[in-house]
């Protein structure tokens, strides 16, 4: 059998399962995957790999008293052993004050993530792409290097109330970094799909190498505050920050962007332009979700900031509880509103600014006011009179997501676009911030 | 383990929910921590049979890792436990070079030759296919066969045998004594790391070893309702590759000064008082005001700035390009190295590889491509001398041999270049702390690791930390707040006026270095003693939102 199971294999399995409980509650979670990936530098392939997963978590509860057991194999011997490993594990774990029980079943918003032509990629078909890629590099006399991953699997779960959730998703995450033979210039591009068949490395390999050559011969400009215009990649993993960090309880225990003096929150509180949207939606086209959260709450549209106001926080079931609100669970995407205008016009309409096209080695400063550093990589350009007048150094820069989005001059067209911290993939506009700040210059290139 | 996963596995990072899919194999009853592996013979004659089919099916060369991993944690916060983990993993890895190019194939719970060989055969047709791409065979150094050796860390207790019900007491006395000294909230973890590695090669060695690392970790935070203020202060510890050991307090372990520090022992207890109290402190302490300052670096802090600003631009894949897509290049270029003149930091900076120190996580006997494991100097007296190399890189620098730098994260993972322990030497000349300290007339004094970032060829970096004390004619005047401090490496390295003696010197480390794509997380030491560097730029870090 395939480590792929359909959704009335998954069924089947998680109800044999069951039938081994003896626990006052029990709640498994399954999920099976295959990953190839192919990487390649200096022009040639360097590694490539071919992974197969799956796993079945148990959850016992006896009272408050849990235990998890998991196993990555699935005979009917193992089967009913992890189960009854869970539940050694419950009877002597201490109570759990934070247990809540597991959930009644639920309905969830249908979601298209899984899509044929990824889950058929095979290493011919990595190989495939990367040539494409590699063509264009090595006849331009450019160096490259890249990664080419995809995924194909399913998650699916069932609990003792009789809750079931089943989700079959694939993604396809490619990245390349085109240098100049000289070490002068250098390029990126990053490209996340769930349908494989969007993928064009040639197209992509071509940004890369358009941004590598563009770099060549960078000037350094004085460090400061300027208007920058931050494409998708490199706003990305400025944004993540504050989707990563709004947790209620982290925000009511006074330890969080999101607490105020006198143990309050900045729920409801407006805290950056108004322009600002970000919600979540695991039905989105472009960036298809899983409807369910691990424990089976559902996940449906919800704005997390709204007109700059802070909507929503994520709740935990037991925070929930304790604060008699709804739970909210953890979104698996999201999404940040744009607004009509392209890049193109973005530079157009600029006097004198800096276009960041990516941001690298994102750090905390300060979890307080969400202070970031990091630096600017692989293409920065300076802005004069709406065009593109020469490649900058590279800065560091010190700046907190929150501070930026007040200063907000104008977005565009949101594109899905991979982190390159996370790998995470989101939808998010190019966006021009005023007073932007950078601290520092760098050599590298 | 990506740092990531375990900064949220163990509470020990600001936002608060916790990643789904941390996979590290299978959990297991702490017993099975316990339980003996494979036996030696029957490990030999699986890894005789991956060789064995590799050859048959054209492979010059062959190496074969059969390992098993374990781990445990034990995390919690304030007076609860929230989860005890135990995992196992266990797989075997074979590499192959065949029509000269590598290949690479994994199994999990291999256990009978067949098994063996299908891997190897995979890995030949890996490397068969992946051969058409290549342009430039690969040339591996030479390296004679050991035969039948073993190493295993000098560890006087086994963190596994040690009962949990002792661990959770710990962590729940640790956690009481911050919040009885002013903490508001604390997360406390005990990590700790087996690996237990069987490598055989074509050449002729069978290499068996057995690694043992422990981290203990806490995070407390305090405090100010009536501004909202928070802080936070991080434990003194360092990950070690000791057993359990490592939480003995004795007093020959401490260093006492403006706050105890510590070396091969460390007293959490302690050191969570203490953290409570510097929470809070750091609530009232003065914001610094940005300028110029002589730095003084606790080994608790300078061990990070080594590992960024030196053990990553010294990576021989990096500065070749292999690393371009993620991590990134070196500015420590082979031209630099070739003028035999580059100088990387004043006269004082003395930089060494070890990958023999006693209690440094990066210890072994063999790296994972059975090379013995050895010390060399990449920066002497300030010049750049030399890098960091696997087998199929050693020709590259000119080298016979190599450094014995390989290492996979799990038997799972392709082995590759991998930072050795990379240490300040302690300064030659007698010199304490306080002494040090005597001399500066406007300093900051730096203890603890906080923020961290550098540039992809690893010029531009800036740190934070965990504390920092005003030094003023001389003396400590009192605690700072909002510091970060930025530099370029070769200026940073070349501001270094003095080094401590070895009396100071201690290790530091980090227990999940990521590389590579898929990412791979290594462990690995830095030791140094506290040093001072003049006129390096601070900044400010305070805002308001």
């Amino acid at each position: 059998m395939s480590v792929i199971l359909t959704e009335s294999e998954a069924k089947a399995l998680l109800k044999k399962v069951l039938s081994y409980s003896k626990a006052d509650e029990c709640e498994i979670n399954l999920s099976g995957e295959h990953r190839g990936n192919l990487r390649y530098a200096r022009n040639e392939v360097s590694t490539s790999g071919a992974l197969i997963n799956q796993n079945l978590q148990v959850q016992s509860a006896f009272g408050k008293k849990v235990g998890v057991a998991t196993i990555d194999e699935f005979s009917d011997e193992s089967l009913e052993k992890v189960v009854r490993r869970s539940e050694e594990l419950a009877k002597l774990a201490p109570e759990n004050p934070e247990y809540v029980g597991v959930l009644e079943p639920q309905t969830y918003v249908s979601s298209k993530g899984f899509f044929e032509s990824t889950a058929k990629a095979n290493p011919d078909t990595r190989a495939t792409a990367v040539l494409k890629s590699l063509e264009l590099t090595r006849g331009q006399k450019l160096t490259a290097a890249g990664f080419l991953e995809d995924q194909s699997g399913y998650a699916a779960m069932m609990n003792s109330k009789v809750l079931f959730a089943y989700y079959p998703c694939t993604s396809v995450n490619f990245s390349l970094t085109v240098r100049t033979e000289d070490g002068t210039g250098s390029g990126y591009v990053a490209k996340g799909y769930s349908d494989i068949s969007k993928l064009d490395t040639a197209a992509a390999t071509k940004i890369a190498i358009q941004k590598s050559l563009g770099s060549v011969g960078a000037k350094a400009l004085e460090p400061g505050k300027y208007t920058v215009i931050l494409e998708p990649t490199a706003a990305a993993v400025l944004l993540e920050n504050i989707f990563f960090r709004m947790d209620a309880r982290s925000a009511d225990e006074g330890r969080s962007f999101l607490s105020k003096q006198g143990g309050k929150t900045k729920m409801g509180e407006k805290i950056m332009d108004e322009r600002v949207n970000f919600y979540s939606d695991p039905t989105h086209p472009e960036l298809p979700a899983s409807p369910w959260a691990g424990d089976g709450q559902p996940l449906e549209k919800k704005y997390w900031i709204e007109k700059g106001a802070v909507k929503n926080m994520y709740y935990s079931r037991y925070w929930a509880q304790k604060n008699n609100v709804k739970p909210i669970p953890f979104p698996n995407n999201m999404i940040m509103d744009g607004g009509t205008a392209t890049l193109d016009e973005m530079i157009k309409s600029t006097k004198q600014g800096i276009l960041v096209t990516k941001l690298w080695y994102i750090r905390t400063v300060d979890p307080q006011t969400l202070l970031l550093t990091g630096l600017t990589r692989d293409g920065t350009f300076y802005i004069e009179n709406g065009k593109i007048k020469h490649p900058i150094k590279n800065f560091r820069f010190n700046e907190s997501p929150v501070i930026m989005l007040n200063n907000l001059e104008t977005l565009g067209k949101p594109e899905r676009v991979v982190s390159t911290e996370s790998d995470r993939n989101y939808m998010i506009p190019p966006m021009k911030i005023r007073e932007f700040t950078f601290s520092s210059l760098s050599d590298a290139v | 383990m990506k740092r990531r996963d375990f900064m949220q596995l163990a509470g020990l990072s600001t936002g608060a929910f916790m990643l789904p899919g941390i996979s590290m194999g299978k959990t297991v009853s702490p017993e099975a921590l316990l339980a003996p592996g494979l036996d030696i013979a029957v490990k030999k004659r699986l890894a005789d049979a991956a060789l064995n089919a590799a050859k048959a099916k054209g492979a010059t060369y062959a190496d074969v890792r059969i390992g098993r991993y374990l781990n445990q944690f034990v995390v919690t916060r304030e007076n609860k436990v929230q989860n005890i983990v135990n995992t196992e993993s266990y797989g075997v890895g074979v590499r192959v070079i065949a029509n000269g190019c590598w290949g690479f194939a994994a199994v999990v719970d291999a256990k009978n030759e067949a098994q063996m060989a299908k891997a190897a055969e995979d890995a030949v047709a890996i490397a068969k296919a992946n051969a058409k791409l290549m342009k430039e065979p690969v040339q591996l150094a030479p390296q004679k066969g050991f035969g039948e050796v073993s190493w295993k860390a000098p560890i006087k207790r086994n963190a596994f045998e040690v009962p949990i019900q002792e661990k959770v007491d710990l962590l729940l006395s640790v956690n009481n004594a911050a919040m009885t000294n002013g903490a508001n909230y604390v997360n406390s973890v005990m990590f700790q790391v087996n690996e237990q590695k069987y490598f055989a090669s074509t050449d002729g060695s069978y290499i068996d070893q057995d690694i043992h690392r422990i981290y203990p970790q806490f995070n407390v935070t305090a405090i100010d309702p009536k501004t909202g203020k928070f802080q936070t202060r991080n434990a003194l510890s360092a990950p070690m590759g000791m057993g359990y050991d490592y939480l003995k307090t004795n007093p020959a372990d401490k260093i006492s000064g403006v706050t105890t520090r510590y070396n091969k022992g460390y007293d959490m207890l302690e050191d969570a008082i203490a953290a409570a109290q510097q929470a809070k402190a750091k609530l009232s302490a003065k914001s610094v005001e940005a300028g110029k300052y002589d730095l003084i670096l606790d080994p608790s802090h300078l061990w990070l700035t080594i590992h960024e600003s030196v053990g990553h631009p010294l990576e021989l894949d990096r500065v070749l390009g292999y690393e371009a897509n993620f991590a990134g290049t070196s500015f420590a270029t082979l031209d630099k190295w070739q003028s035999k003149n580059f100088q990387y930091g004043s006269k004082e900076v003395n930089l060494v590889a070890d990958k023999l120190q006693e209690g440094s996580l990066g210890a072994v006997g063999w790296d994972d491509e059975g090379v013995n494991t050895k010390k060399w100097d990449l920066v002497k007296d300030g010049v750049l001398v030399n890098y960091q190399a696997t087998r199929d890189q050693a020709h590259i620098i000119g080298e016979k041999e190599s450094h014995g730098c390989s290492y996979a994260d799990s038997w799972s993972s392709v082995q590759f270049q991998r930072m050795p322990n990379v240490s300040l030497a302690a300064g030659k000349t007698p010199l304490s702390v306080e002494d040090m300290i005597k001399d500066v007339k406007k300093g900051i004094y730096i203890i603890g690791d906080g923020s961290f970032s550098i540039d992809q060829q690893r010029y531009n970096f800036q740190f934070g930390g965990q504390l920092f004390y005003e030094v003023k004619d001389g003396k400590i005047v009192g605690m700072l707040n909002d510091v970060a401090y930025q530099s370029n490496t070769q200026e940073f390295w070349n501001s270094c006026a003095q080094i401590c003696d070895e009396r100071d010197y201690r290790l530091g480390g980090s227990f999940f270095d990521g590389k590579g794509q898929p990412s791979q997380s290594s462990a690995v030491s830095h030791g140094s003693s506290t040093t001072r560097f003049n006129g390096v730029n601070v900044i400010n870090t305070a805002r308001k939102i």
